[in-house]
């Protein structure tokens, strides 16, 4: 524990700042007490087949085994202090599993990706077309045919309208609620807002396509008359809601939340210099907005708008009941109304079908490719914070704020 | 209980920045003293070197020693946490651990260390809190959250807590700095008490303070910013504020100049 | 707009306008006041609506004591009757099978992120692959969790395979809420500790778990909530069964999400979309329940920093 790490705490260069040591600012790596065990997964394993009666040992303070010092033996007449090890035991078999869980979360993350990459490899081999650019889906058989370009593009399509609509209603309901709303007002919308998260998504299905789907079909009709020449807004014949718009405004009002919570976190963070620096100037409330709180949160908004992004890329029932899936026999339609299926919505559809490696093998593939797509989209939505952040502990907040409002969604 | 420390030749480091030079100095049982100085020149990180709590902080190490009686306590096979439990710390802020009470606070030392002996526990709390001067005060609210004391309140409690485990030496960071001037008084006439006991060391802004409570003086210096802090003199306390030898130590206290 | 361009803004420095605001500024705060307050208004109206919805259709068949007690046993999709218990209960195994396997590796994972390896390599590995597993959608949990017991081991579709994949879903949720608790809790206090000799595992367990306790149990009641909302997980998994099985090992087992997708092509048929809407009431009450749980635990520990 004594020996340097090599570098000097970044503001201690003068001497200034080393007198009061700020532990909350300096990174805590290792409390002291403890010499740095190996702490290894392996090595926690057969601790723990000691622990029942090491925890004893360690509690009446005899000295721990693993450690290679002679004892100091107190003296009775106060002479000496007993300053040995006093059983660190309890410290090794405690961070052993601490860190055993850690390696845990990595292996269980090198596990998803080795057996799906182990499975899909074999059916892709296989595969008679083009897996990346082939809109056919036949797997099975002798002449497994299987690509994924029409499922990339109804999830990619999708997921970015919804992005689209749910951004600039995210920002104004963070506004909202950091700079508008009534002060007792705030806390009881964002918790509004957060409850949406809280709603399982096979529920948002159903409503979407029972309740929400027959109110949108005016403004399908009315934007597909006005821009129809365009093809991602020609209107196939038929009377059909559970196209691929009406899911791109579910997936919208599904990610609403996220979008909401980090946004607003961010915004709340405006330095208060900043802003009444603003209004010191004169600016309305708008132009205070605009000057200071916008500039300061964009990064953190197009991270947030990412994350939603992500998480629209992956949802499965929702879409699933939404989307009308395309007779086998028409053919393919790039019109956002017209109905398809995401790479999820194929998968939980046809989840029936599982019944060969080859076959299976055939939607881990599709599996896989969604998974790739969902983890880049999140990095960059990371990279873009990390980078640009104006605060220097903004993107673990930022995590959080997307974790705690992770409510249900399938 | 209350044991002699001496120092000799200790520098401590922060990774590669050398934060206080060369120090040697002996600290007498039963007695205060204080540690004086500008901000920067080393007297905390100096302190928290007595009992190895600089530790906490990556890539801070020391060299040269620190002797508690006969024990070399950056020796081979000394444990920090048995100096810890051997040399009491009470830092700038009252900090009683939120989730217990009262009597769990004074308690903690004990029963984290695994005294379950409930007979035992109550009078050791007793005795703690009356040494702390405290016990008139909360002697009947002793399960209530220590949180919900008042700042100087917390601040004997968290003395309470420190000499609960019976330690050797008591060290004392800034303990007044965040206290009114009334809690300031009730601190330093439970110093004057602790000494009967303990050996007690403060650092101190205060040079009021310090002249009031301690016994002896040290004044650390240093020479320019990102130099290290360096001991400049250590005397009894009358003859740091009234005959100093050194010309830093009487320009700092007279206020000319830190 | 034109006016804007005469009347520059005072913060440019060159008017100064010292008698209020132009026409053209007051008309665009307004405007954006107006905007903001409508874009509040349009993301109440869906959460709203679908409780509405939700509650007027659902709550006749929740007031019957059969729906609490009862399983969908000999029930066919056109008649009435029967309950939801062999879905509520199938749902709550699953998600307490799920907690009992997350919730340790999650508060031991960041444990170690906050006290033991921070700063390091490895916890900047470990942080990162948290971050992946953030990322995975439901259905490529399940998908994995087919691969691995299904495909590979040759188990069957049972009630603990949906856990298993929950894990996955679960796992980065706690482990990050926890984590930020864990940030919170001042170093003082384990300063404190320290300075006590007490060693840093009890200073750990029994100094900075318990203050951070409160927060903690806040994400794990998120993460369960989210959870128990999930169907992905549940088609790929598990078969649907009218009956009820508490076994989690063997056999189909019923829960809410599959019982409401067993009868959503049936809802012309008015006793299935009794039925539907009313497992939905149940799971939505269910997971608020727990969310408002969750925000209630999390006002009163909050950690009181200084």
């Amino acid at each position: 524990m004594s020996s340097p790490d090599g570098t000097a705490p970044p503001d201690r260069p003068d001497g200034t700042a080393a007198e009061e040591p700020r532990i909350e600012d300096l990174v805590h790596e290792d409390a002291g007490p403890t010499p740095r065990f190996g702490g290894l997964a392996s090595e926690h394993a057969e601790h723990e087949a000691a622990a029942a009666d090491a925890e004893v040992m360690t509690e009446s303070g005899v000295e721990d085994a693993g450690t290679t010092t002679a004892p100091v033996t107190p003296t009775e007449t106060g002479g000496k202090l007993e300053l040995g090890p006093v059983g660190h035991l309890g410290d090794r078999l405690f961070g052993g599993l601490a860190r055993g869980s850690g390696g845990l979360v990595v292996l269980i993350v090198a596990f998803v990706g080795i057996f799906l990459l182990a499975l899909a490899i074999p059916a892709l081999i296989d595969d008679k077309s083009n897996f990346l650019f082939s809109r056919i889906w036949e797997p099975g058989g002798d002449q497994p045919r299987f690509g994924i370009a029409a499922l990339f593009y109804t999830t990619v399509i999708s997921s970015i309208i919804a992005m689209l609509i749910a951004v600039p209603i995210a920002i104004g309901v963070a506004l909202f609620v950091t700079y508008y709303a009534p002060k007792r007002l705030a806390a009881p919308v964002a918790h509004a807002v957060d409850l949406l998260a809280a709603v399982p998504s096979i529920i948002y299905g159903l409503w979407g396509i029972l309740f929400f789907a027959p109110i949108l079909r005016p403004v399908i009709n009315g934007l597909s008359t006005a821009l129809g020449w365009i093809p991602l807004f020609e209107k196939p014949p038929g009377d059909n809601v559970g196209v691929v718009f009406t899911a791109s405004v579910v997936l919208a009002i599904m990610i609403l939340p996220v979008v909401t919570a980090i946004s607003r976190e961010i915004f709340a963070q405006t330095p208060i210099a900043h802003r009444e620096g603003a209004l010191a100037l004169g600016a309305t409330r708008w132009e205070m907005i605009r000057l200071s709180v916008l500039p300061y949160g964009r990064s953190g908004v197009v991270s947030a708008s990412m994350l939603g992004l992500g998480r629209a890329l992956g949802e499965t029932v929702a879409v699933l009941i939404i989307l009308s899936v395309p007779n086998g026999n028409d053919p393919w339609n790039s019109s956002i109304f017209a109905g398809g299926e995401t790479f999820a919505s194929k998968i939980a559809n046809n989840a029936a079908e599982f019944d060969s490696p080859e076959k299976t093998g055939a939607y881990i593939a599709a599996g896989l490719v969604l998974f790739v797509v969902t983890f880049l989209v999140n990095s960059a939505a990371r990279i873009i914070v990390d980078r640009s952040a104006p605060g220097t502990k903004r993107p673990r907040r930022n995590r959080r704020a997307g974790a705690a409002t992770e409510g249900a969604s399938a | 209980m209350a044991k002699r420390i001496e120092v000799s030749g200790l520098n401590v480091y922060y990774g590669d920045f050398k934060a206080v030079e060369d120090v040697s100095m002996t600290v007498e049982p039963r007695s205060v003293t204080a540690f004086i100085g500008p901000s920067g020149c080393g007297k905390s990180t100096f302190l928290r070197t007595l009992n190895r709590m600089h530790e906490v902080i990556p890539g801070a190490r020391v060299e040269g020693k620190v002797m508690l009686d006969q024990q070399d306590l950056y020796g081979a096979g000394i444990d920090p946490v048995a100096v810890r439990r051997v040399v009491g710390m009470v830092f700038q802020r009252p900090n009683p651990f939120p989730t217990m009470s009262i009597f769990d606070n004074v308690a903690s030392g004990l029963k984290l260390n695994g005294v379950k002996d409930r007979k035992k526990l109550t009078e050791v709390v007793e005795s703690s809190l009356k040494g702390a001067n405290l016990w008139n005060e909360v002697k009947d609210r002793l399960d209530k959250p220590g949180a919900g004391l008042s700042g100087g309140q917390q601040q004997r409690l968290c003395i309470a807590r420190a000499i609960a485990v019976e330690p050797e030496v008591i060290l004392m960071d800034e303990p007044c700095s965040a206290l009114d001037p009334i809690s300031t008084l009730a601190i330093e006439d439970l110093i004057e008490k602790l000494k009967d006991r303990f050996t007690v060391v403060i650092v101190t802004h205060n040079m009021q303070q310090a002249a009031r409570v301690s016994d002896q003086t040290a004044f650390f210096n240093l020479a320019a910013t990102g130099k290290p802090g360096r001991l400049i003199e250590m005397a009894p306390t009358k003859q740091i504020f009234s005959n100093p030898a050194e010309k830093a130590t009487e320009d700092y206290i007279t206020g000319r100049f830190g | 707009m034109t006016a804007v361009a005469e009347n520059k803004p005072a913060y440019d420095g060159k008017v100064l306008d010292l008698t209020g605001k132009s026409g053209a500024r007051a008309f665009k705060n307004t405007l954006a006041t107006v905007l903001i307050v409508l874009a509040f208004a349009v993301a109440m109206i869906p959460l709203l609506w679908i409780l509405f919805t939700v509650v007027s259709k659902g709550y006749h068949l929740l007031l019957s004591a059969d729906w609490w007690s009862q399983s969908q046993r000999g029930i066919t999709v056109r008649r009435a009757g029967g309950g939801a218990y062999h879905a509520i209960m199938g749902t709550l195994i699953m998600a307490l099978i799920t907690a009992v396997i997350a919730v340790p590796i999650a508060i031991l994972g960041a444990i170690y992120l906050v006290e033991y390896g921070k700063g390091t390599r490895a916890a900047k590995v470990v942080s990162f692959m948290i971050d992946i597993l953030t990322g995975v959608p439901s259905i490529v949990a399940a998908l994995f969790v087919y691969a691995v017991w299904i495909t590979v081991f040759g188990f069957n579709r049972v009630g603990f395979a949906v856990s298993l994949s929950l894990v996955l879903l679960m796992l980065p949720v706690v482990l990050r809420s926890t984590e930020e608790m864990l940030k919170l809790v001042p170093d003082e206090l384990r300063e404190a500790s320290y300075a006590l000799g007490v060693p840093k595992w009890k200073t750990i367990l029994k100094v900075v778990v318990p203050t951070a306790f409160g927060g903690i149990i806040t994400g794990v009641m998120l993460g369960l909530a989210r959870v128990m909302g999930e169907t992905a997980p549940l088609l790929i998994l598990v078969g649907y069964s009218k009956n009820i099985n508490l076994n989690p090992f063997n056999g189909f087992m019923g829960a809410l999400p599959t019982m409401i997708n067993q009868d959503r092509t049936e809802l012309a048929l008015p006793n299935a979309a009794d039925r539907v809407w009313a497992a939905a009431l149940t799971l939505i009450l269910l997971v608020l329940a727990l969310n408002l749980l969750a925000r209630l635990i999390a006002r009163f520990s909050a950690i009181k920093s200084k």
